[in-house]
């Protein structure tokens, strides 16, 4: 599904190298995580596989189903099946959650060539997945992510995430600022949508997450490069021992 | 909320650089000859049938204006207007005495549908052929008729052609008409008003409004009254080089209401063409008027040739106790606006509200804002503007609020919010603020914000184009002001704010 080939990014603008030579293969079905201590580019990944500008891809490839992902746009990722959950998802005042959420379900639905959905249809399968994360319905009627809570923003994501159904989730260090009954209600969220042709990159810095959404392949990227691979045991590992042995490795 | 979806849509339908109202309706005209003078004050007089008082009141305004210089403190450039080289009058000919739509020219009614009139209203245009059989109007109520419920005189190039609705109206006791008909049958009335909030030699263009006014509406809520329908008005510029002079008049007697809508669009075309019309407004103890306004003319090229230029006068008179006028505006169009629709709070516990979205894109130039004069005790008002700047668009924001020795108590908020779209154009923001006495509250608040990076990558991530995406951040940008509109307006200001920003980004 995702093909991630020799990938090397910097900074538009500046010549430092975040991603140096990037390779990593994710099949439908899988659920890879991603650790990394900070600064090692792991958010870098996430907006470089979304299309965010500020990046510039100095060498490599990525392929998502077949098609060049890096020629794509942004919103073209997007209606391919590509989410990114983000770590700080933005404010959009005066727009309701509702209303990003229908116009975003719908603009998708016909850059793929299908039917818009019908008022009632959105609402039912909004109520339905808001009901699963447990958001209440007078959050829907709020503006996108003004006023929202921590939890409630990352609750707000995996309810986008759960609306779009993509093909290809990444999610951004979900479990950064939540406590340990919104990490489970998110976690179960994800799981709820884990499904043989759904791939999942889950990027974070602890372990703690990889308890509730249980990964397939683990990762371990420093400085710009997947320094190690291996099974769920690599992230106890790493909470173990911490990601020292693999910084003095880069450095 | 489907009109977001609406814009989308409607972004995507429309080609970039196309003016959606850019057409011109082949209907004959009658012209003035060009120019202006006493001969053509008495010409436009004779044409309307006027008395003599209104020949001299506009001959009176006419030499005055003589004496006056065109203002040039507004933040807008433009080359100068030759008043000379401008017809002051053309009236289609094919429109003498329509009695029902039937009469009326079928080119006309073709406009009404390029002009994208609201389905609503459409339906209610169309539904007019029907019900001119007498009886079915007659059947009609005042208890059944819904909010739904819109009357049409439709000011087509100067005289009015068309008015719907005139029976369930009078049976209320409204008055809808143009103003030429009010002159003729209710002179008493226009006498006693005409002038009186927006006095003959108020400015440069109220007073060339005053000498050469073509037409206009005319609207009358006698006391107690609670219109029973929303009143239209669409405008349409359509004649080259005639200069548009409208002149509407709005009365609320005691404890009565009424809400007006104003829409306008123009054809595109090469030469700039000058509004400069008159809006009056009266509001006597306890009467509400609610005037809101989408204005949609050409702004021009993209390097900003053609386009209207718009020197409008619009003012409200809380005249009396516990009155309440609102304006609520939605500016996308012309090349130049200038334009300050404002209250006089003269009555005690009177109200003011001022409601604003002003877009500018391409080389637009927008100088519009607001004054609140308070002159009665506890009088109150409320301004909410928001100004969007793309393209290589300036956008100003002057207002004024002030209370007056006598106005113990007044209290105003305002609040100013400017987006800009883009690095090429300016956002400005002119408040002026005055109490001539120690027991007024005056609070002001002003933002300057830009569509950011990451709301624009946001946004797209999730799957909507750039234009979409802009147009959805926008929309919620102006949602405070939205709201004010009446239902029949917010979903095509919706689309139209989204036509407007084509072309901001990318």
């Amino acid at each position: 599904m995702l093909d991630i080939k020799n990938l090397h990014v910097k900074i538009a603008d500046e010549d430092t190298e975040i991603l140096k030579g990037v390779n990593l293969t994710v099949n439908p079905g899988e659920v890879h995580a991603i650790m990394g201590p900070n600064g090692s580019g792991k958010s870098t990944l996430s907006y470089v596989l979304s299309g965010k500008e500020d990046y510039e891809v100095t060498e490599g490839s990525v392929t998502y189903d077949g098609a060049d992902l890096l020629d794509m746009e942004i919103e073209e990722r997007a209606s391919a099946g590509l989410f990114l959950a983000f770590q700080y998802p933005i404010e959009i005042p005066g727009v309701p959650t509702m209303t990003f959420l229908r116009t975003a379900l719908n603009a998708q639905r016909k850059a793929r060539g299908e039917e818009e959905l019908t008022t009632p249809a959105f609402m039912k399968l909004v109520k339905e997945k808001a009901q699963q994360l447990k958001v209440r319905p007078e959050m829907l009627k709020r503006p996108v992510n003004v006023g929202f809570s921590g939890g409630e923003k990352k609750r707000a994501e995996i309810l986008q995430m759960a609306v779009l159904e993509p093909k290809l989730c990444v999610l951004d260090e979900t479990d950064s600022g939540l406590d340990i009954d919104a990490l489970r209600v998110v976690a179960e969220g994800v799981n709820a949508l884990r499904s043989p042709d759904r791939a999942m990159i889950v990027i974070t810095h602890y372990q703690r997450l990889l308890e509730y959404i249980v990964p397939d392949v683990v990762h371990v990227l420093s400085n710009g490069r997947v320094v190690k691979t291996g099974g769920k045991e690599l992230a106890l590992e790493l909470e173990a021992n911490g990601y020292a042995e693999f910084e003095t490795e880069a450095a | 909320m489907a009109a977001v979806q609406d814009t989308i849509e409607q972004v995507r339908g429309v080609d970039v650089d196309k003016y959606k109202y850019g057409f011109k309706t082949e209907i004959e005209s009658e012209l003035a000859p060009k120019g202006l003078s006493e001969d053509i004050v008495r010409y436009i007089s004779g044409k309307n049938d006027e008395p003599e008082w209104l020949l001299e009141w506009r001959l009176e305004a006419y030499r005055r204006w003589l004496t006056m210089e065109e203002p040039d403190w507004a933040r807008v450039d433009y080359p100068k207007i030759d008043f000379q080289d401008l017809y002051y009058y053309a009236a289609p000919k094919t429109t003498e005495g329509p009695k029902s739509l039937d009469e009326v020219d079928p080119i006309l009614l073709e406009t009404y549908a390029k002009l994208g009139i609201p389905l609503k209203e459409q339906e209610i245009l169309a539904g007019v052929r029907k019900h001119d059989e007498p009886s079915t109007l007659d059947e009609d109520g005042v208890g059944e008729m819904g909010s739904g419920r819109v009357a049409i005189d439709a000011v087509f190039d100067s005289v009015s052609v068309v008015t719907t609705f005139k029976k369930e109206l009078a049976k209320a006791g409204v008055i809808f008409c143009s103003i030429s008909e009010a002159v003729r049958e209710h002179p008493e009335l226009v006498k006693k008003y005409l002038g009186t909030v927006v006095p003959q030699s108020d400015n440069f263009y109220a007073t060339l409004n005053s000498a050469v006014y073509s037409d206009g509406s005319f609207v009358y809520i006698p006391e107690g009254v609670r219109c029973p329908m929303e009143l239209s008005t669409y405008f349409r510029i359509n004649e080259e080089n005639t200069g548009q002079f409208e002149r509407t008049l709005i009365i609320a007697e005691k404890g009565s209401y009424v809400s007006y809508l104003e829409g306008c669009t123009a054809p595109m075309r090469d030469e700039n063409q000058l509004h400069a019309a008159v809006v009056e407004l009266v509001a006597l103890d306890d009467a509400e008027i609610k005037y809101s306004t989408v204005q949609n003319w050409y702004p021009g090229d993209a390097n900003g040739k053609g386009g209207i230029y718009n020197f409008v006068t619009k003012r409200g008179d809380c005249r009396g106790k516990n009155s309440k006028i609102s304006w609520t505006q939605v500016e996308t169009g012309s090349a130049i606006t200038w334009k300050y629709p404002s209250c006089i709070l003269r009555g005690e516990n009177s109200r003011g509200e001022f409601y604003s979205i002003a877009i500018s894109n391409g080389r637009q130039q927008v100088d519009s804002g607001t004054k609140m004069i308070h002159l009665g005790k506890n009088s109150s008002s409320r301004i909410i503007s928001k100004g969007i700047s793309a393209g290589h668009s300036q956008n100003t924001y002057r207002g004024l609020v002030s209370a007056h020795r006598k106005a113990t108590g007044a209290r105003n908020f305002t609040q100013c919010d400017s987006l800009l779209i883009g690095d090429k154009c300016g956002a400005h923001t002119v408040p002026y603020i005055e109490a001539k006495n120690s027991s007024s509250t005056f609070e002001h608040e002003a933002t300057t914000s830009k569509i950011s990076d990451d709301q624009m990558f946001y946004a797209r991530q999730r799957g909507l184009g750039e234009e979409e995406a802009v147009a959805l951040i926008v929309n919620g940008f102006v949602r405070d002001v939205l709201q004010h509109l009446p239902m029949e307006f917010m979903a095509e200001t919706q689309k139209l704010i989204g036509i407007s920003l084509e072309g901001s980004v990318g």
